[in-house]
């Protein structure tokens, strides 16, 4: 009966309210992910407005320093946006329209994906309205500002820990009261089916041309591709063309906080335990009586205390590793990846890089190194400078 | 016959919610004695939760309040324990189904089942999922309690088909507050009900004065009203039970008679 699993995990937990709502919206997907007109129009967009194939660049000069492997760069920060976040809007708006809808809502974090659906609402006549938690709406001014610009509405969220699980509540809620015209773009591989499947194929355009690129660079395929996992949808999109590929090791990096063994984390497969949740059976960082922590990272879009279903799944069968990285950590990854190779890189995806500064060295030079950098940086600019001890405001 | 089908005997059906633990557990012992003599009969006894996607605002602080007011589900647990033996009308717990995964599903239902609760109440579970629960609820006979809603339709047969102690008819699109107006054609939806099985349904979300339960009670046999509730207790908190005690007993009073 029970649609959308992982293994045990996924499944589609929601009030009644909603349940037609997302087998209708299985029903659309399923029918246009094989419609060719579909098919065409999305990959036009992601070519002539994404700006898709991102590059896969040799970060030459951070292989010699660290002195191990071959280190790759999978540019999804150069997408239109500055995120690998709009590879599933396109998808997910674009199917909106196809079902008659006119009106999008989004949940975001460190507003990446706010400023994604925006812009596809806006190029393609939506509606759109975005749920913000208010601590993110202070530390990402910016891209508050920009969701603006695009002609989007924003709402704080000012209900529990006012981060992105709490935007995640409120765009549930939201969506409950008002069906019939509104999508919910959701913007990872989480929630109820079909949501982790549908944005895991739409993000899987990552690892496809991935694999393309790395066999004409190299001629065979990495020997390690790693992603920051907040919800997990860079991750899973860098991850599954490779996971047939079983020499192919792969890597998610979550946001340990200020460490995995203190309360001031998100590392939700390191610390969480299983639940349901958000509509999907997974991993969530929780108190014994299954209340939800309230989670923490520098990184507004990792400050989450679930993970996709599928990581969850890749986690029990061994099939992917997730390790933990700290702000810390993460933020010198962002000064030494700046400094090293002139790319600023998202807060996120540094937690991608400081793992590859760690593991890279300890590799032969003969090996395959590719990371995932799912955005870029500019929008962490001024939180990095805050971190740092200078008071610069946007 | 179990102890929720008896409810539906005494006339129409009036069925209070409230957050265990807010303002404190021995206001909510106090809430729940003096609504059953105020003619409640099924009172929803919520566990808070961090996170109720399905609560409007009232709900919402409710819970935080509750929460951090240290309430758990243990404690809620050992005081329906201590009151099980005082209270005659039947009592039912509205939950997350986090909260009950993570407690464990045999041993919440084994403690429901000696706590004298007859029927679980999770929003979280369709009737897609109701694997997760529906073999422990069996196994110590405490009722699944399932949800149609406005948006329902074809699915209204499949869920009445499989429903069990009494259906919960959701009045209106949006999470659980008070409303001025509901507009949703109630009887259509309760009319699919009863064409596939005779169950009793109740009507919850947005309900808050004895007009509109009286409305309401046309169509349905009972009524659920949680934040109307909820709002008393948030105004007077520790001295908020002689002011329950009248709303249930001026709510009963309207539907009683029907």
């Amino acid at each position: 009966m029970s649609k959308g699993r992982f293994g045990k995990h996924g499944g589609q937990f929601v009030p009644e309210i909603l349940m037609n709502a997302i087998i209708e919206l299985e029903d659309a997907y399923n029918k246009y992910k094989n419609d060719l007109d579909f098919v065409a129009e999305l990959d036009t967009l992601m070519k002539e407005y994404a700006g898709r194939p991102s590059l896969l660049y040799y970060a030459e000069k951070m292989t010699k320093d660290l002195g191990g492997a071959k280190i790759y760069l999978k540019r999804e920060d150069l997408n239109h946006t500055g995120s690998h976040k709009l590879n599933n809007v396109l998808g997910q708006v674009l199917l909106a329209k196809k079902m008659g809808k006119t009106r999008v809502i989004a949940e975001t974090g460190a507003g990446q994906h706010g400023v994604a659906t925006a812009t596809a609402a806006a190029l393609m006549g939506m509606e759109c309205e975005i749920f913000m938690g208010k601590e993110d709406t202070e530390r990402q001014a910016l891209n508050v500002f920009r969701m603006k610009l695009l002609g989007a509405k924003v709402h704080e969220v000012i209900s529990g820990t006012k981060t992105l699980k709490d935007a995640v509540n409120e765009t549930f809620r939201e969506w409950t009261s008002r069906i019939e015209d509104t999508h919910y773009v959701l913007g990872s591989v989480m929630g109820p089916h079909p949501f982790p499947t549908m944005v895991r194929d739409f993000q899987s355009v990552i690892s496809k041309e991935i694999k393309s690129q790395i066999m004409e660079k190299e001629g065979r395929l990495p020997d390690v591709v790693m992603a920051c996992v907040g919800g997990g949808s860079n991750a899973i999109g860098a991850f599954y063309e490779f996971i047939p590929h079983k020499e192919v090791k792969l890597i998610g990096c979550e946001a340990a906080g200020l460490g995995a063994d203190t309360d001031k984390t998100a590392a939700t497969i390191t610390v969480g335990k299983d639940g349901i949740f958000h509509g999907m059976h997974s991993y969530f960082c929780q108190d014994q009586y299954g209340q939800i922590a309230p989670v923490y990272s520098i990184s507004a879009g990792l400050d989450y205390p679930g993970v996709g279903p599928e990581h969850a799944n890749l986690y029990d069968i061994g099939r992917a590793e997730y390790v933990a990285i700290t702000d810390e950590e993460a933020v010198s990854a962002f000064e030494y990846l700046s400094k090293t190779e002139g790319i600023i890189p998202a807060i996120e995806s540094s937690h991608a890089v400081a793992y590859a500064l760690k593991l890279a060295p300890t590799m032969d030079k003969d090996k395959i190194m590719v990371i995932n950098l799912s955005g870029r940086g500019d929008k962490d600019v001024a939180a990095i400078a805050r971190y740092r001890g200078v008071n610069l405001y946007e | 016959m179990s102890k929720i089908t008896d409810a539906f005997k005494n006339g129409k059906a009036f069925i209070p919610f409230i957050t265990a633990g807010d303002p404190s557990l021995d206001v909510t012992e106090q809430l729940i004695l003096e609504m059953d003599k105020s003619g409640a009969d099924i009172i929803e006894v919520g566990i808070p939760f961090s996170d109720p996607v399905a609560e409007g605002i009232v709900i919402q602080e409710a819970d935080l309040r509750a929460l951090s007011a240290g309430t758990t589900t243990d404690k809620i647990f050992n005081m329906l324990k201590n009151i099980k033996d005082k209270v005659n009308c039947a009592l039912a717990i509205m939950t997350y189904i986090n909260p009950i995964y993570a407690y464990g599903s045999e041993k919440f239902l084994s403690n429901c089942n000696e706590c004298g609760v007859s029927a679980v109440i999770v929003p979280d579970i369709p009737f897609e999922e109701k694997e997760v629960l529906k073999p422990a609820c069996d196994k110590y006979g405490v009722e699944f309690v399932s949800f149609v809603a406005p948006t329902s339709h074809d699915r209204i047969k499949m869920i009445a088909k499989g429903a069990h102690g009494f259906v919960y008819c959701v009045s209106s699109l949006g999470v659980t507050g008070v409303r001025e107006e509901i507009r949703t054609d109630i009887s259509e939806m309760i009319d699919l009900v009863k064409s596939v099985k005779d169950i009793p349904c109740a009507i919850g979300f947005g309900i808050s004065t004895p007009e509109q339960a009286q409305e309401m009670a046309r169509y349905a046999d009972g009524i659920i009203v949680g934040s109307a509730i909820v709002k008393i207790c948030a105004k007077y908190g520790k001295d908020c039970v002689p002011h329950v005690a009248e709303y249930v007993k001026s709510m009963k009073d309207a539907i009683s008679s029907m």
